[in-house]
């Protein structure tokens, strides 16, 4: 890994007797891009805050690029930070331009990037209507581009791809694809886990406050040992021929879908399985092997 | 300052600019501005109707009928213009991404301030001045004089009230309670306060706090705008029971201006307290 922009050590905090985040230790390396785990609760917004210097931390200590979110230096460090909150909430009464002048000029980003931005995020046509006529996904796409004032090295998004349509969510990680290419560190929480597993470069699953696992997509699917999915075709009438080669594996009952059969299989017994229906592979029509998703490893985890 | 670092005033300007336009916009100044001037020609053409008579009799009558309206009315529109200034934010779910950038707390309610400041400050000052201004052809420099105090006096009452409305919410949880406090400290301050002074002074026959009486009227900005006025016109000092209460040493303009102060500074060094807790 870089060295690290995002240090998080023994961040706890507390509400009364809840502990929103309780005991985070976090390392995320320049240039990386980071996901953020977690059911509804889980603390991941919690931890932004804490990230980001908007609640104290209850104890720990948290430094971006080394330097303190709340210290004396916490202008220069919030400049360089890009942060798109889960539930934006912008000024209906400004247009789409009048927004980013006002972000901008909080920011000290110059006030000819707010068209170019405008532009890159697909809403030049709409710079001069108020947010309040924007649709859920435009409003998206211009919070997107008040994260991105000021050329951040630090980008915080939160659920980001929310209320986006296709176009909108591939336009989005082509500009954040941009953005690592000019070494932005980027972290990041979605709930379509699937959107972001290919995308990252390690995540952290975040359960009532604690990271409970923390590694590459890849690596946390060996760790946790999580079985394959065989799907196969095979004519019904070879079903039962398939079930007696498999029986001496022990494997869980299939699921039919339509005409495809899914078979659970533990990463142990891949290669007899394997083995068990090579004798079958003439009658099997199509045949493929998924690895866990994230999604399994987030459930398998939390399991 | 907590992170060791003054405050930017750039980022003041930039949330009061903000705060500013955003009232410009929305009409807000417009209203409020059409409400004083209304309000006041009102009362200095009809004052006097109640004698059958319609138009400028005396400007410092005027005034005195003025000083009653603008006890209502200005704090009343300075609580609904700053209630909801943070909590509102708050609700709204706009706070987080204010305070992700490079400003502080305390610049942030500085700048709200500064903004609903001068919104209010225009509003006022328009809108009473209008009056005066369209009665000044008739009367003497002197009076007129005395009609600017009042429309300063007026603007420092609506100062004041709007930062006890920051106060409050900084407070509240949320825009209900903010509301709910605000219009209470109104009902305290404008109807509730005199009348329990004045109500603790009769029942005891002018034995109780007599002494602290005009210390005790101190702490109400309406009663410091009320004396601001009495004492400043001759005409009028006698129609108040309060003239005769309050002792002249007290009664200095730059002493009451100072109450004034205190009561703009204080609820707001409070809000910013509370703010950054």
């Amino acid at each position: 890994m870089a060295k690290a922009l995002i240090e998080v050590r023994g961040a706890c905090k507390r509400y009364g007797e809840i502990s929103a985040v309780d005991g985070v230790d976090l390392s995320i390396g320049a240039g990386e891009m980071f996901g953020l785990i977690g059911r509804n609760g889980a603390g991941k917004s919690t931890l932004f805050k804490l990230i980001l210097g908007l609640t104290p931390a209850t104890a720990g200590e948290i430094r971006i690029d080394g330097q303190s979110v709340s210290g004396p230096q916490f202008r220069q460090v919030r400049r360089r930070l890009g942060y798109l909150p889960e539930n934006l909430a912008l000024y209906d009464n400004l247009t789409g331009l009048e927004t980013l002048e006002f972000w901008g000029s909080l920011k000290g980003a110059p006030r000819g990037a707010c068209g170019v931005l405008l532009e890159r995020v697909g809403l030049a046509h709409a710079a001069d209507r108020r947010v309040r006529t924007y649709s859920k996904g435009m409003r998206q796409r211009l919070g997107f581009a008040q994260a991105l004032l000021g050329d951040p090295a630090l980008l915080l998004l939160d659920e980001p791809t929310n209320g986006l349509d296709p176009e909108g969510i591939r336009d989005f990680y082509r500009i954040l694809h941009e953005q690592r290419a000019r070494g932005c560190t980027i972290l990041i929480t979605s709930h379509i886990l699937a959107e972001i597993q290919e995308r990252v470069e390690r995540i952290a699953i975040l359960d009532a406050g604690k990271i409970r696992a923390l590694g590459a997509v890849h690596a946390l699917r060996e760790t946790l040992d999580l079985p394959l999915t065989f799907e196969l075709r095979i004519p019904s009438e070879w079903r039962d021929a398939l079930h007696s080669s498999l029986a001496h594996l022990s494997l869980g009952e299939p699921v039919i879908h339509e005409d495809r059969i899914r078979l659970q299989i533990p990463r142990a017994a891949r290669m007899a399985a394997l083995a068990a229906l090579a004798p079958l592979l003439e009658r099997i029509s199509y045949f493929y092997i998924r690895e866990p998703s994230l999604e399994d490893v987030f459930l398998g985890q939390s399991a | 300052m907590k992170r060791g670092e003054g405050v930017d005033v750039r980022q003041i300007v930039v949330i009061a600019r903000k705060e500013f336009s955003d009232r410009l916009r929305n009409r807000w100044v417009l209203a409020a501005t059409a409400i004083f001037a209304a309000f006041s020609l009102a009362i200095a053409y009809f004052g006097a109707a109640q004698h059958g008579v319609v138009g400028v009799r005396s400007l410092e009558v005027t005034i005195a009928s003025l000083v009653s309206l603008a006890i209502y009315l200005v704090p009343l529109i300075a609580l609904i213009l700053g209630f909801d200034a943070v909590v509102g934010e708050r609700e709204r779910g706009s706070l987080d991404l204010l305070l992700s950038m490079p400003l502080t707390r305390t610049e942030l309610l500085l700048g709200k301030y500064v903004g609903l400041s001068a919104a209010l400050t225009c509003s006022t000052a328009i809108g009473f001045g209008v009056a005066g201004v369209l009665l000044g052809s008739s009367l003497s420099l002197d009076v007129l004089y005395h009609y600017g105090g009042f429309v300063l006096s007026a603007v420092l009452l609506g100062l004041a009230f709007l930062s006890i409305a920051l106060m409050v919410s900084t407070f509240a949880m949320d825009r209900a309670s903010a509301s709910g406090a605000a219009v209470a400290v109104w009902f305290f301050l404008v109807l509730v306060y005199d009348l329990l002074l004045l109500g603790a002074l009769v029942v005891s026959g002018g034995q109780v706090g007599a002494n602290v009486f005009p210390y005790l009227l101190l702490l109400n900005p309406t009663d410091v705008f009320r004396i601001l006025n009495i004492f400043g016109l001759e005409d009028v000092r006698t129609l108040y029971g309060l003239a005769t209460v309050f002792p002249d040493r007290l009664a200095h303009p730059a002493l009451l201006g100072a109450v004034m102060l205190a009561w703009i500074l204080a609820p707001l060094a409070l809000a910013s307290w509370r703010f950054r807790k």
